[in-house]
């Protein structure tokens, strides 16, 4: 059975189409990835999974069960991280648990020997009764992570896991997302930083404007999808260069400010020719994820 | 999805309920003590002050009268306050209710454990008001305990009431006018501080549709020591309006959060 299917997904607002005929498919124990930009039509589109936004059409297989149809037997099944943080403030660590615990149907009985152990999963080990307000963002994180885990879910669905959090704090949450893909939990993960996608997602689909423009490993969808190497040039002549000579070495070349993305299959060439102009500065680097991102979604700020 | 729907609910409307519950008992007795102090300053001030210029009044004692109406009227405002201000923090400010979808419960459940939660406070103000009443001598009979039933369902129909207009407010200031425009009104309107029958006839006809006059006509004689007239009507009244506000309010909820 597989985890999660969705098919030819549409939702519009306001005759505004958020989602445009999205299909995707998630392989038990995976982790995958919905990577695009702000307003690509991620968080609808985990909206229509969980069953709290009803698509136009379209059809959903949560956890074996149709969305929106069972959508409630579903999420019975599964774990959600949401965006925005929304523990429970009135209530300590440990009573977040045990209040979450019972919307599942689960007695006080079946929860309480679990808080132990999802706390110190959580990093959180000796904080039962600590007050949310006095947790740091990263805790709070790790809270709602554990929290998602109460009902001992197949599946989990995170939104933008990381957004917001300070370095240290996105590697503790990615190093226990692994302990849980290695425990052979499956997950679903919306983000748009490119180092949390290639470092997690063993497949990723890449959506703008509610499409999908690629899909595949990550390896796999930078060898696809461009040129291997990338020697960035900075500098105030770069734009100015860029438009005379870069044609010359490489076939595909984007501006942003004061730097060129040159991209290129063999950069020697590229590199001899710059190292005559010294009012350029040069940086060599393979091509990642960001690169195909950006080429598959533009380079124009989405806000 | 049909939107005009009737509400699905489940038992884990149960889980809401606990929730709100457990919050509290955290600060049961401030709580409590607030509750009780704005009505107790009416009726004391009232009661005796403006009580001892009068004669009976319905045949009873100003304060007994009052009495009466102040259960109703502090029943009404504390479910109002959950309904509204409590609730919209839970829908709005703190996502809790965001939260709780994600798990196995319908958006129709958690309203229903947040109507019951309300009805539920509601109750226990105005419980507390008549143990008060009780301990000054001011109820006649046993039969004063058929106004818990009453003051239940009194609660019921306010909660659902300010559901609707939870589901409508874009934020905390928007509640101002359904007090100033409605609940004041109503306490004036309805019997609480003075027979409605003192009122103009128009006046008295558009209180007549108003819930609090229901509660009022049920709980006013039950403390009396009297059989109410017109029980089915009243009951019946403080039902429909129950339940009509609080498909109204899950419509207007389900639009505002499922989009």
């Amino acid at each position: 059975m597989t985890p999660l299917a969705v098919s030819a997904l549409r939702k519009s607002y306001d005759n505004r189409e958020v989602v445009a005929g999205l299909s995707f498919e998630l392989r038990r124990g995976e982790c995958y990835g919905l990577l695009g930009p702000n307003g690509a039509g991620k968080t609808t589109t985990l909206r229509c999974c969980l069953g709290l936004t009803a698509p136009d059409s379209g059809e959903i297989t949560l956890a074996g069960e149709p969305v929106p149809a069972r959508a409630r037997e579903a999420r019975a099944r599964i774990g959600v991280v949401p965006q925005f943080d929304n523990l429970d403030p009135d209530f300590t660590a440990a009573e977040n648990l045990i209040v979450y615990g019972r919307y599942f149907g689960m007695s006080d009985s079946a929860i309480r020997p679990l808080i132990p152990g999802l706390l110190e999963f959580a990093g959180l080990s000796g904080k039962e009764k600590a007050n949310i307000r006095s947790l740091s963002g990263g805790m709070k994180r790790r809270l709602t992570l554990a929290r998602a885990l109460v009902n001992d879910p197949e599946l989990l669905l995170l939104d933008e896991p990381t957004t917001g959090l300070d370095p240290q704090a996105r590697h503790l949450i990615w190093e226990r997302l692994k302990q849980l893909l290695a425990q052979g939990k499956t997950i679903l993960l919306t983000t748009h930083f490119m180092d949390e996608a290639e470092r997690l997602c063993q497949r990723l689909a890449i959506i703008d404007g509610g499409r999908m423009v690629g899909e595949g490993p990550p390896r796999e969808l930078i060898r696809q999808h461009i040129e291997p190497q990338v020697v960035e040039v900075y500098g105030e002549d770069a734009p100015g260069w860029a438009q005379r000579e870069a044609g010359n070495f490489s076939r595909r070349v984007e501006t942003s400010g004061e730097t060129a993305f040159c991209y290129v299959e063999d950069a020697s060439p590229l590199l001899a020719h710059l190292a005559e102009l010294p009012g350029l500065r040069t940086l060599h680097r393979p091509a990642n994820l960001e690169d195909v991102f950006l080429k598959l979604t533009g380079r124009e700020l989405r806000d | 999805m049909a939107t005009l729907a009737i509400p699905r609910l489940s038992l884990r409307a149960f889980a809401v309920w606990r929730r709100n519950f457990l919050v509290w008992k955290k600060l049961a007795i401030p709580s409590m003590l607030g509750n009780l102090a704005d009505p107790m300053i009416y009726l004391f001030g009232l009661g005796y002050g403006l009580g001892g210029m009068l004669p009976q009044v319905g045949g009873v004692p100003y304060i007994a009268f009052l009495a009466a109406g102040t259960v109703c009227a502090s029943t009404m405002n504390a479910a109002s306050f959950e309904a509204l201000y409590s609730a919209f923090s839970r829908m709005h400010v703190q996502r809790t209710w965001e939260a709780i979808m994600n798990a196995p419960v319908t958006l129709e459940d958690v309203l229903a454990g947040e109507l019951l939660w309300a009805a539920a406070k509601a109750t226990l103000s105005g419980a507390a008001i008549l143990v008060v009443i009780w301990a000054l001598g001011f109820i006649a009979s046993p039969l004063a305990l058929w106004a818990l039933p009453v003051i239940f369902l009194t609660g019921l129909a306010f909660a659902a009431l300010g559901l609707i207009v939870t589901a409508l407010a874009p934020s905390y200031d928007f509640f101002m006018y359904y007090f100033t425009l409605f609940i004041t009104p109503m306490v004036l309107v309805c019997g609480v501080f003075f027979p409605a029958d003192q009122l103009p006839g128009v006046v008295q006809a558009v209180a007549a549709w108003l819930p609090l006059t229901h509660a009022v006509a049920l709980v006013r004689p039950l403390l009396f020591g009297e059989i109410p007239a017109g029980i089915a009507l009243h009951v019946g009244a403080l039902v429909i309006i129950a339940a009509a506000a609080f498909w109204l309010a899950s419509v207007l909820i389900r639009r505002r959060l499922l989009k």
